[in-house]
């Protein structure tokens, strides 16, 4: 059990832990002083696509439904000129084991583990990725730990954590759960000592590779359906791997003209690490806190090197208010007559902004819904916000503040996206990048083509970066 | 006397993993204050009070030890009561496919 000394100690081995917990030796794919060969870091996994669908279908993962959102669409067409509003549909992945798209995600990982003979897994995950887990380990018949990050210091659960406690409960896993604090990571790192189990980290190639048939299988459905690719994708984004993956799979599938749009929750001006903010976030994840860090750092995950490079594949980044997606939530259920977990309906919100600027023949994708219930509903987040003194109100989203105020939209013309600025986003890379290393570090030309990929740009945007604001290229 | 609580009845329990001076330096003031608690479930393994300093064994086979904090602890969370913020919506959109429709 951890200890002000045993933290220390686990810190310090935490390299170690992570290479035993996932098999995997980082340092091998090491090709430059930041880059590395992330292409094979996939391919020597020896699982192809086909592999991963046979996988996954052998637990009832994948080959959710695509649904036309028709009575939506004929919303959106109201609010734009004749000619305008795509056709939007919803790949209902709330139709997996555990009720979200994070089965896929952690059907791999939990394969992989009980082929290489670990005697359990674990992940540190306050979300759906934790039932996932827990489900694909029960019927793996692996043991289960997962590490959430809970309640806050007046012993407050966080209701769709609550939720996912049970879920993880349910099937068989031990839960520990924590108070807020980014020293979470470090009592999974020693759990995974004491324990030795597999860690089915989120960002891993297994877990990527396992959100791939999600982009491949909704481009198939709609050219099944529609005869040709969607013209636009829309994934909701936090850590990275759901836009990664999806958009693996996409070109996978041959669909390399859609437009990928990463879509957050703005949860702006509140601390992820903070106490007194945690229970005034009403989405746990899907938001602004992780994305934007993940985004521009992502190897700040619980593996050295992350698999979910979200600026590689993203064409843009959207964002969406708290209520705006409240607001999507009750559409989805009144006007489709599916309920859904409003933290799944992210990409919904921004969907009915972005769908009206399309064409009318064109396709649009929202690529996951999840599961609801207790705790995971919009009326449990917005009666705790009630309880935390945030105003709730019917108006204008834009004039809404996170942590003080929840503004529902009047009218769906009022769901507008903010896009964030990606030279921005790009730039903050870089700096981070280049500002990590030694001042005597000289890059290499493998390193400037990696930096190119990683961030969804050309050699000539990176040597510009590198030569003009650091001079650590040679 | 507190109240008894028999081996191998499911509890949690509560403890302490960092002090309040002992957190992580990057942490925001607010939560530096605080403690960094855990609270974790299993069978209890010896007959104990509430409060008592107890071992547990979790569904995964591990032995725990911490303050012996809930005994059978509920799932309580919940929806709350419906909101007039959310509850209004369906009707408006309905009404405006409905004009457009006419």
């Amino acid at each position: 059990m951890m200890t002000a000394s045993a933290y220390q100690e686990v810190t310090a081995q935490r390299e170690e832990i992570m290479r035993t917990s996932v098999g995997i030796d980082y340092e091998r794919y090491r090709t430059g002083v930041v880059a590395f060969d992330y292409e094979r870091l996939f391919s020597d996994t020896g699982y192809d696509i086909d592999q991963v669908r046979r996988i996954q279908s052998r637990t009832a993962v994948g080959n959710t439904p695509l649904v036309e959102l028709e009575n939506i669409t004929a919303l959106i067409r109201l609010l734009r000129p004749p000619g305008k509003g795509a056709r939007v549909f919803l790949k209902d992945e709330a139709a997996n084991p555990s009720g979200s798209f994070k089965d896929r995600r952690a059907s791999l990982s939990i394969h992989e583990a009980a082929k290489r003979g670990y005697p359990g897994v674990a992940a540190a995950t306050s979300g759906n990725y934790g039932a996932a887990v827990a489900s694909q380990a029960a019927k793996a018949g692996l043991k289960c730990i997962l590490v959430q990050e809970a309640f806050d210091s007046c012993g407050v659960a966080q209701p769709e954590i609550a939720e996912k406690t049970r879920a993880c409960e349910a099937y068989g896993a031990e839960v520990v759960r924590l108070s807020v604090g980014p020293e979470l990571f470090t009592v999974f790192l020693d759990t995974l000592r004491e324990t030795g189990y597999f860690n089915a980290s989120l960002y891993t190639p297994y877990s990527i590779l396992g959100v791939e048939t999600l982009g491949y299988e909704l481009a198939r459905q709609v050219r099944e359906r529609c005869g040709c690719f969607p013209d636009c994708v829309i994934a909701t984004h936090a850590g990275g791997g759901n836009v990664t993956g999806t958009a693996r799979g996409l070109h996978k599938a041959g669909a390399d003209d859609c437009e990928v749009v990463a879509a957050s929750v703005d949860l702006s001006g509140l601390h992820m690490a903070s106490d007194h903010d945690f229970n005034r976030k009403s989405f746990t994840t899907g938001h602004t806190g992780f994305s934007i860090p993940f985004t521009t750092v992502p190897d700040r995950a619980d593996v050295p090197r992350n698999a979910a490079r979200s600026l590689r594949y993203m064409d843009r980044f959207v964002t969406v208010t708290q209520g705006e997606v409240f607001y999507a939530t009750q559409l989805l259920a009144e006007l489709e007559g599916m309920e859904r977990g409003p933290a799944g309906n992210i990409s919904l919100a921004a969907a009915i902004a972005i769908a009206g600027s399309m064409e009318r023949e064109q396709i649009l994708v929202v690529q996951e819904t999840e599961y609801t219930g207790a705790g995971k509903h919009s009326l449990a987040q917005l009666n705790l916000a009630l309880e935390m003194g945030i105003e709730v109100l019917r108006g204008d989203p834009r004039d809404s503040c996170p942590g003080r105020s929840i503004v529902i939209p009047e009218h769906p013309s009022q769901i507008r996206v903010v896009d964030m600025n990606m030279d921005y986003l790009r730039e903050r890379y870089l700096s981070h990048t280049l500002d990590s290393l030694p001042t005597t570090v000289v890059l290499t030309d493998t390193d400037i083509e990696f930096l190119a990929a990683d961030i969804g740009s050309s050699r000539r945007y990176v040597e510009e970066k590198v030569y003009g604001n650091h001079g650590k290229s040679g | 006397m507190g109240e008894r609580v028999n081996k191998g009845v499911w509890v949690e329990i509560h403890s302490i993993l960092l002090a309040a001076g002992e957190r992580a330096e990057t942490l925001p003031e607010d939560t530096q204050r605080l403690p960094l608690e855990m609270r974790v479930k299993g069978f209890l393994t010896a007959e104990a009070g509430l409060g008592d300093e107890v071992e547990v064994e979790t569904v995964t086979g591990r032995r725990l030890r911490g303050r012996l904090a809930v005994v059978n602890p509920a799932y309580s969370h919940s929806f709350g009561a419906p909101l007039s913020q959310l509850s209004a919506i369906g009707g408006e959109v309905r009404a405006l496919l409905r004009k457009a429709e006419a």
